[in-house]
């Protein structure tokens, strides 16, 4: 007994002892796959990132499970979009009950509104079917996106002092790449003579990615994948299609797509490849990174309104 | 705006907008005489039971191909099949009448649905996905709902004389026949198929709302079967086109906009229906009481 006693005090006294030197992982989670790419692109090897929603899901309707709630309790760092994307956020805060740092990525960026579904055709009428909602999407503008970057740089620093060179080091590099990247955008856009530069897709989730490169969006859906469209919509959509033969409409990776499949087919609209919107793909499809997706929806453009 | 415009002018016009009016009215001949069966056998809460039955069948569905929605429909009505047995099983053999039954089934099946969906990891709201729109309807969907209608009302005829007497005098119907039981389940099946159906063309409520508010409403204008008939399948196609119109002209939600119109033109048959409607009972009786 002696013995079993002393060899265990041994094992637990060993136990602290052979606690690494080196530092932990910082743990981190962000909310939705978009977000946790930029936060491991900038945390590098000392972050661990898990996300909540997945590739393909849809973080406007996500409900959390009590295994996030676990995911959150053990974060060191939360990382929210803000701008009214998690609506569900504060619930899971309150139940998980672990002591949070929440940092909005999207804080800096200036915010623009969802306007109502009758922009662009000004009637007059204002009845509660489109009410002006703050625009969460930020991300799809790479200037955002780079606030963001800046925003996890500093939140990340603040965590763990010790990375800090890492971390800017991180930063400093994916900043240019970046750079990169919004030039290719804005280089591929300008070859598209700029009255065929427009698009109809599912969700209005494009706005900012419309102000910063000049695209023009239309949709029959709202902000949110919960809105659902009206007949006059629909109409609306198909007359302006047919009168300014607009090239092609797009379906996205997180809503049904045969809505806009059925306004195709009406109008004679080519039906575009995939558009990520809110989400990443898996890792194995074309948009596994906020990178490669924003280079795939440029491909997707690009293919559709060139032709 | 002429007459022309405000009636016909949308549906010359736009091609979603007829396909629109001829699924719905599909829907509308299939469903509502098997909403007036339900209202009259107390089944009437089974639609939105269903909805949230079906789910680990169109999870399975979509475990196994993906965002596939044949295989997912197909799910989705194997799960709505079984659940409908069950429920019989257990009303018909049990103690349990059929809306404890029914309840225990939907929820075992929705919280196994839940769990199957979490098993993949991903969050995509499978329902969400699978539950169509009125204003989407390509050849499949329009294809599944004329089938199901044709099926439903074939099978209704066949079936209609046992299916009555099972619902007003189960207990007469087995003393002279043996038809009961596999009636019952013939006409359970129905139930799902229009359900499932209605759901992957048309969404949730659209699909509970033609089945079950027209039966409704038709009850307040005869006590007699075909008259109640053709009075839900006519109430149910005039919301259809109204709705779909005010969808159009004040810009509403489709699906909603054609539950309403059902909802106002049921209102009006409880108030004014001449077969038990409100109005008529608070008139005085023409008859003389005796003293």
């Amino acid at each position: 007994m002696m013995r079993m006693r002393s060899l265990l005090a041994a094992a637990v006294t060993a136990a602290f002892v052979v606690t690494p030197a080196a530092a932990e992982p910082v743990k981190a989670l962000a909310t939705f796959s978009i977000l946790g790419d930029l936060v491991r692109q900038v945390g590098g090897d000392r972050v661990t990132v898990e996300t909540l929603v997945g590739p393909d899901g849809d973080a406007h309707v996500f409900s959390p499970a009590p295994a996030d709630a676990k995911k959150a309790a053990a974060a060191a760092v939360i990382f929210e979009n803000g701008l009214g994307l998690e609506g569900w956020i504060d619930r899971l805060a309150k139940s998980s009950g672990a002591k949070w740092t929440v940092v909005i990525a999207s804080k800096g960026v200036t915010a623009q509104k969802m306007e109502d579904e009758e922009d662009g055709h000004a009637k007059g009428h204002d009845h509660g079917h489109g009410h002006e909602v703050t625009d969460p999407h930020a991300w799809q503008s790479v200037p955002n996106a780079k606030l963001y970057v800046a925003n996890i740089r500093d939140a990340l620093i603040a965590a763990d002092p010790e990375g800090k060179q890492a971390y800017e080091a991180n930063a400093t590099a994916y900043l240019a790449t970046l750079d990169a990247l919004d030039a290719e955008i804005r280089a591929g856009l300008a070859k598209i003579p700029a009255e065929r530069r427009k698009i109809i897709t599912s969700h209005d989730a494009f706005g900012y990615y419309a102000k910063a490169y000049g695209v023009e969006i239309i949709s029959p859906q709202g902000v949110s994948t919960e809105a659902e469209a009206s007949a006059k919509d629909v109409a609306r959509i198909i007359r302006q299609i047919k009168a300014e033969k607009i090239p092609a409409v797009f379906v996205e990776n997180i809503t049904d797509k045969r809505l806009v499949e059925r306004i195709a087919k009406e109008t004679g609209a080519a039906v575009g490849g995939t558009l990520y919107s809110d989400a990443l793909s898996g890792p194995n499809g074309p948009a596994g990174t906020y990178v490669d997706m924003m280079r795939s929806n440029l491909r997707e453009l690009t293919a559709a309104l060139s032709s | 705006m002429t007459l022309y415009d405000a009636f016909v002018g949308p549906f010359a016009e736009f091609a979603f907008m007829r396909r629109a009016l001829v699924g719905s009215l599909a829907l509308s001949l299939g469903a509502a005489p098997i909403g007036v069966f339900l209202m009259l056998r107390r089944m009437s809460l089974t639609g939105d039971a269903m909805a949230h039955a079906i789910l680990p069948g169109a999870a399975v569905g979509f475990l196994v191909a993906g965002l596939s929605l044949p295989a997912m429909t197909l799910g989705g009505l194997v799960a709505g099949v079984s659940v409908a047995l069950l429920t019989g099983l257990v009303a018909r053999t049990t103690v349990l009448k059929e809306d404890a039954a029914l309840a225990s089934f939907y929820l075992l099946s929705l919280a196994l649905g839940v769990t199957l969906v979490s098993l993949k990891g991903s969050n995509v709201d499978l329902l969400h996905v699978l539950f169509g729109s009125v204003l989407a309807l390509d050849d499949q969907a329009m294809l599944l709902l004329a089938g199901v209608a044709s099926v439903t009302l074939v099978a209704l005829a066949l079936i209609y004389r046992p299916l009555v007497l099972e619902c007003v005098d189960p207990g007469f119907l087995r003393s002279v026949s043996r038809a009961g039981g596999p009636v019952h389940f013939i006409f359970l099946g129905l139930v799902v198929l229009n359900l499932v159906a209605g759901f992957q063309a048309l969404g949730t409520l659209l699909a509970v709302g033609v089945m079950m508010l027209p039966a409704a409403a038709a009850r307040f204008w005869s006590n007699a079967l075909t008259p109640m008939f053709a009075v839900a399948i006519l109430v149910a196609s005039l919301a259809s086109v109204a709705g779909l119109l005010v969808s159009y002209h004040f810009d509403l939600p489709t699906g909603p906009a054609i539950i309403l119109s059902a909802g106002v033109l049921y209102l009006i048959s409880v108030a004014i229906g001449w077969s038990g409607g409100v109005l008529w009972r608070l008139a005085p009786p023409r008859h003389h009481r005796a003293a």
